[in-house]
């Protein structure tokens, strides 16, 4: 038998129809899912009764995920893939080359793959299976398939690593009703939403992240002020120094790995106790047979780890610094992550801001409850007509002549958001335009990221300067994009839909992230390329139809010079692009020396035109049209 | 005519209210649809209908409405755990068959 929870009045669903909504917390190191059960929020256990599944799989024989992988960890490194969130939606080239991976990488066009016992798998493949478990948890603790799902990511997170999400969501076999920033989910935790009005900061210290975020919550809509943190300092930092402070109280030198493992274990439980307690110790013995007796009491231990939590704090003054605001403009600090169960962390936080941080949530599990709390509304489980809205995390803009950018979408805009503008033409006859959508704060094309380009074709023949080209940029509450071109001016129309996530195929999403990053260089030198013949053409163009008209203003000397600095342009013109910024520099040489040598003749056809207009007419005449 | 909620569902029910913050007891009932003709509703209650039959049980308010009580009378209301699922169940001494899931019966 199946069994029930409490619904809101009026909103019992028929029977086989429950609208159970998750929340999952697809974290770096560990993930959560959660529910909300008769109107209470709760994170759903495996059949082990745990809560935190390790985000790790194992592809072995078999496919191993959570703590069965994590075990595999030490004996098949290369099969067992952790931290995979780290590599969503980055390509080939984003990899720290500083880190060494245990993994066999392969460049697929430009994207990391991992090449496993079980074949090559992508981050999304390997997201995809840590949802499906988690999945299956819902389903084993509801009963039932879930009906929809919000699945959390960092504030930082841009919009590949979003669609990676996503699709990895989608590949799970759940219906993503939406991404949710992870510290506005542990605000919503809090139920600092039902507040309306409020400047929050969320200092989520996690295994091997620091993300730290200022939200500013306007009229019920949550911003996101600034982002900042450390993407390799954690929990596990705080472990590895108490773990050499061990080594050199015991009198150990140059362990071996499963000694290691087992000193970082034991120096990790011994941090966990002093949250609790004011002194702690243990004693194992070695591979080597070497018994070692440890004790430390909280005092020792937080004199040894001061500088850590002193450093976590740098990204906290940093992001206030960026969203401008002093610190006593903080309204709410939100602890979130493991790591925040350290006195000293909370202390140390408290202390910055002059006030006691949100603690009262189990900082592990507040982003997934959060989400589930969002999700349970999603599905229509809650009356009130509470809608979260998001914003977007970096502006979004179209390429404009010299690569330069113009935003279209300022980042922090509420989701969701649809925003036009209009553009031009610039050649006469221009039939043809290229919109390129780019997300980044910067001024350069080059310098952002770029998402997708596509061309309006069937512009009609116009004047440059005369077609309106309206481009719009619309963002769902998802946070995905979908861009369209329309012609104004004729009336004729002709657009284009880019939809850069939903329904894209792996391939596709590998095109667009290969074109945009390996790319991104060249197409840029190509443009700047491009840019000059355009302008080296049209001067040919003007400079010709000019000496077709007035030849007879010029010396047989200066003629054959103008013509001379023409051929040479056109020769040059006619060259195959092989070092693109080379070629591109000459032909903006010899542009400006056409120009140089034909402004001469320029002047004397503008004064013969003058001379033309005024000639046989009365001075006073004159005078009166000046 | 009595409906009964156990022990630990009544605290369950409590904590629940609490929790929501509103609201002054449960509310059962039967919707005819389903599988086997009757399905079985679990609702928080905020107001009182005029054809509402109120039970006290360990110490929370349980409403039904007139016509879902003859079906219902002498129901007892739980709350279990059956491995990592958890939640109410419904022990209705009238009931003659049930659906596989046991959300919808027949009477």
């Amino acid at each position: 038998m199946a069994l029930l929870q409490i619904a809101e009045p009026d909103l019992s669903g028929n029977p086989h129809q429950h609208n159970i909504a998750i929340g999952i917390d697809l974290g770096t190191t560990n993930s959560l899912v959660a529910t909300v059960r008769s109107g209470e929020a709760t994170v759903l256990v495996n059949h082990d009764g745990c809560k935190l599944i390790p985000s790790i799989v194992n592809y072995g024989k078999e496919t191993q995920i959570g703590s069965q992988a994590a075990t595999l960890r030490s004996t098949d490194p290369s099969n067992t893939i952790v931290s995979v969130k780290r590599f969503m939606g980055r390509s080939f080239a984003d990899l720290d080359t500083t880190i060494r991976y245990p993994y066999k990488f392969v460049n697929s066009s430009g994207l990391i793959q991992i090449d496993t016992a079980q074949g090559v798998k992508n981050p999304v493949e390997v997201s995809a299976d840590i949802l499906r478990y988690l999945r299956n948890m819902a389903v084993e603790a509801l009963g039932e398939e879930p009906t929809g799902v919000v699945i959390t990511v960092p504030a930082y997170f841009d919009d590949a690593q979003r669609q990676a999400t996503r699709q990895a969501g989608e590949l799970a076999g759940l219906n993503v009703l939406r991404l949710l920033n992870e510290p506005t989910a542990a605000a919503i935790a809090y139920g600092l939403d039902s507040k309306n009005e409020g400047t929050f900061l969320v200092y989520d210290l996690g295994g091997g992240t620091l993300d730290v975020s200022i939200l500013s919550l306007t009229k019920g809509v949550f911003e996101v002020l600034a982002v900042g943190g450390d993407t390799h300092l954690g929990g596990d930092d705080f472990d590895h120094r108490l773990s050499c402070y061990i080594m050199e109280k015991a009198g150990l030198s140059q362990l071996n790995d499963e000694d290691s493992a087992i000193l970082l274990i034991n120096a990790k439980k011994i941090k966990e106790q002093l949250s609790q307690s004011e002194k702690a110790s243990f004693s194992v013995v070695l591979s080597t047979k070497r018994l070692v007796n440890f004790v430390i009491t909280r005092t020792e231990y937080e004199n040894l780890v001061r500088h850590l939590v002193q450093k976590t704090l740098l990204p906290v003054k940093k992001a206030l610094r960026d969203a401008k605001l002093d610190k006593d403009q903080i309204d709410e600090v939100i602890m979130v992550g493991g790591s925040t169960r350290m006195l000293l962390v909370r202390q140390m936080v408290g202390e910055l801001f002059g006030r006691e941080p949100l603690t009262s949530i189990n900082p592990d599990e507040v982003v997934a409850i959060g989400a589930s709390i969002q999700a349970d509304v999603l599905v229509g489980n809650k009356k009130d007509d509470w809608l979260l809205l998001d914003v977007t995390p970096l502006s979004l803009g179209v390429e404009t002549m010299g690569g330069l950018v113009e935003k279209i979408i300022p980042r922090n805009s509420t989701l969701p958001i649809a925003r036009a503008q209009d553009f031009t033409t610039y050649k006469d006859g221009q039939t043809a335009m290229t919109v390129h959508v780019v997300q980044g704060e910067r001024e350069l094309v080059k310098d952002c990221r770029s998402l997708a380009k596509f061309t309006l074709r069937g512009i009609p023949q116009m004047v440059a300067g005369q077609a309106r080209i309206r481009i719009t940029y619309q963002i769902d509450a998802d946070g995905l994009l979908s861009v369209s071109a329309k012609e104004m001016m004729t009336g004729v129309t002709s657009s284009i839909e880019v939809k850069p996530s939903f329904g894209l195929s792996d391939e596709q999403i590998g095109a667009m992230l290969q074109e945009s990053i390996s790319n991104a260089n060249h197409d840029m030198q190509v443009r700047l390329y491009q840019e000059a013949v355009v302008d080296a053409q049209a001067l040919i163009d003007s400079v010709e139809k000019a000496l077709y008209l007035d030849a007879d203003l010029l010396t047989e000397e200066e003629l054959s010079q103008i013509n001379n600095a023409i051929m040479k342009l056109k020769i040059t013109l006619a060259k195959a692009p092989d070092d693109y910024a080379q070629l591109t520099n000459k032909i903006k040489q010899q542009t400006d020396d056409l120009n140089q040598i034909s402004s001469n003749f320029a002047n004397r056809r503008m004064d013969k035109a003058i001379h033309h207009a005024l000639s046989g007419r009365d001075i006073n005449e004159v005078a009166d049209k000046i | 005519m009595a409906i009964r909620a156990t022990e630990s569902a009544a605290a369950r029910v409590q904590a629940f209210l609490t929790k929501r913050g509103k609201g002054i007891g449960l509310r059962l009932g039967v919707k005819t649809s389903g599988c086997s003709g009757l399905a079985y509703k679990l609702e928080f209650v905020d107001t009182i209908n005029q054809d509402d039959q109120t039970f006290e049980s360990n110490g929370i308010k349980i409403f039904v409405d007139a016509k879902s009580l003859q079906y219902l009378d002498g129901t007892v209301l739980d709350y279990v755990k059956e491995g990592v699922q958890e939640g109410f169940k419904f022990t209705n001494p009238n009931t003659k068959d049930e659906c596989g899931c046991g959300e919808s019966f027949t009477v």
